[in-house]
């Protein structure tokens, strides 16, 4: 064998190369990586926890949409109900109003008729009248001939 | 090619290819090329993997530092596994041993002449390019190791508890030169295996790519040479992979108390 310097040359050598790799290459290499272990494994967290938010909100959201449904369906009812309401308030309004017009109608009918016989009266009394001195050529005592006719008239 | 200058027969370049350039004499020199080469490829790592640790984000990471980060997961893991306990320097100490082995061992599936004609046309008379295959550089880094592991039983331990421990194991206090004596061969063991395992390898894988340049006309090189490198990439992960895993062990067993 030929040992000679070279042995402790090589082995000071490693020696140095041993304190720099400890020094100044191993740390910030495990510390990279565990650093990025940890935002590995918070990264995983998180996509557990928004996947469980996900689902969550999921369940929010149909809960939400039933309950919406079910307040729609309660307003459409009530809409009904309120449409039914006033169709049947007006049916009664409008039948009450049909009949005060009637009412008026007829009482307006009633009214006229009763003018119309009056004025027919009048004008009978005076038809009769005419009609008493063309046939007795002469003038009648006008006042007795009007009571009578009064009374006659009044008999129609 | 090495043969640039005058013609070499087989033997010669095999010799060629397994000479070091040293600097120095005797047991007072270096070997210039693995020193340059481990240095070079172990600047790589080490800057390449600072780049990418001062670059890291927590964000969305670029190609690079997903490499990082999958090499420095996956050793983390192998010492999760094997270490129990806090410990803040085995993780970056396996961490470079597997890289800086593997690239070491790596420049062994470069061309085996490719490195030395660069340096030769640089002037160097030899160059062998892979660290790896120095025992030197094997035994250098399991040095440190073995020097870790003592380290390691004495902050565990205590000097004292480190003492019994040696004393009194495996077979009780009474037998306590015959432990220590076990002890010394167990511990020393550790090193040598770690170093020579590697060296082994490596030594034999560089040494078939050269037996293959030097043997095969050179229109065939390329099966054999193909199908020993492909098998080799196999071989330098698993001995970059063992010499962590090996050293990753011995440093828990020195934490464990008895």
């Amino acid at each position: 064998m030929n040992l000679n310097l070279t042995l402790f040359g090589q082995a000071i050598t490693f020696g140095i190369f041993i304190w720099f790799t400890m020094k100044f290459v191993w740390p910030p290499i495990m510390q990279a990586i565990s650093q990025r272990q940890k935002t590995i494994a918070d990264g995983l967290a998180a996509a557990a926890q928004g996947e469980a938010s996900l689902e969550h909100a999921q369940k929010a959201v149909h809960d939400e949409l039933a309950a919406a449904r079910k307040r729609a369906a309660e307003i459409i009812d009530a809409a009904s109900k309120r449409a039914e309401q006033m169709v049947s308030h007006a049916a009664v309004a409008a039948q009450t109003e049909g009949q005060r017009l009637l009412e008026q109608a007829q009482q307006q009918i009633a009214q006229e008729v009763e003018q119309a016989r009056e004025k027919l009266q009048k004008e009978m009394t005076h038809i009769a009248i005419a009609g008493a001195e063309k046939l007795l050529g002469r003038s009648i005592d006008e006042k007795v001939q009007r009571e009578l006719l009064d009374k006659f008239a009044e008999g129609i | 090619m090495s043969s640039a200058n005058a013609p070499l027969t087989s033997t010669e370049y095999i010799q060629h290819h397994l000479v070091n350039l040293t600097w120095g004499e005797g047991f007072w020199s270096i070997h210039l090329d693995s020193i340059i080469i481990a240095l070079t490829v172990g600047l790589l790592f080490i800057l390449g993997f600072h780049y990418a640790a001062r670059k890291a984000t927590a964000g969305v990471p670029g190609k690079w530092q997903c490499l990082v980060e999958m090499v420095v997961g996956f050793v983390d893991t192998q010492v999760r596994d094997s270490f129990h306990g806090q410990n803040t320097w085995l993780a970056p100490l396996a961490l470079t041993i597997f890289i800086w082995v593997f690239l070491m061992n790596f420049i062994d599936l470069l061309p085996v002449d490719l490195i030395p004609m660069v340096a030769h046309s640089m002037g160097a008379t030899h160059f062998r390019a892979v660290p790896t295959a120095d025992i030197n550089v094997t035994l250098g880094m399991s040095l440190t190791v073995f020097c870790i592991i003592l380290f390691s039983n004495f902050h565990a331990k205590g000097a004292k508890g480190f003492a019994k421990d040696v004393a009194c194991h495996p077979f009780g206090p009474k037998l306590a030169p015959f432990n220590i004596a076990l002890r010394i061969v167990e511990e020393l063991a550790k090193p040598a295996s770690l170093a020579l395992r590697l060296f082994g390898n490596l030594y034999a894988g560089e040494l078939i790519f050269i037996l293959i340049a030097a043997l095969v006309p050179w229109m065939f090189q390329w099966t054999l040479g193909g199908i020993w490198a492909i098998f080799h990439i196999l071989v330098i992960t698993l001995q970059a992979f063992i010499f962590m895993m090996l050293t990753i062990v011995y440093i828990s067993m020195a934490h464990e108390h008895h």
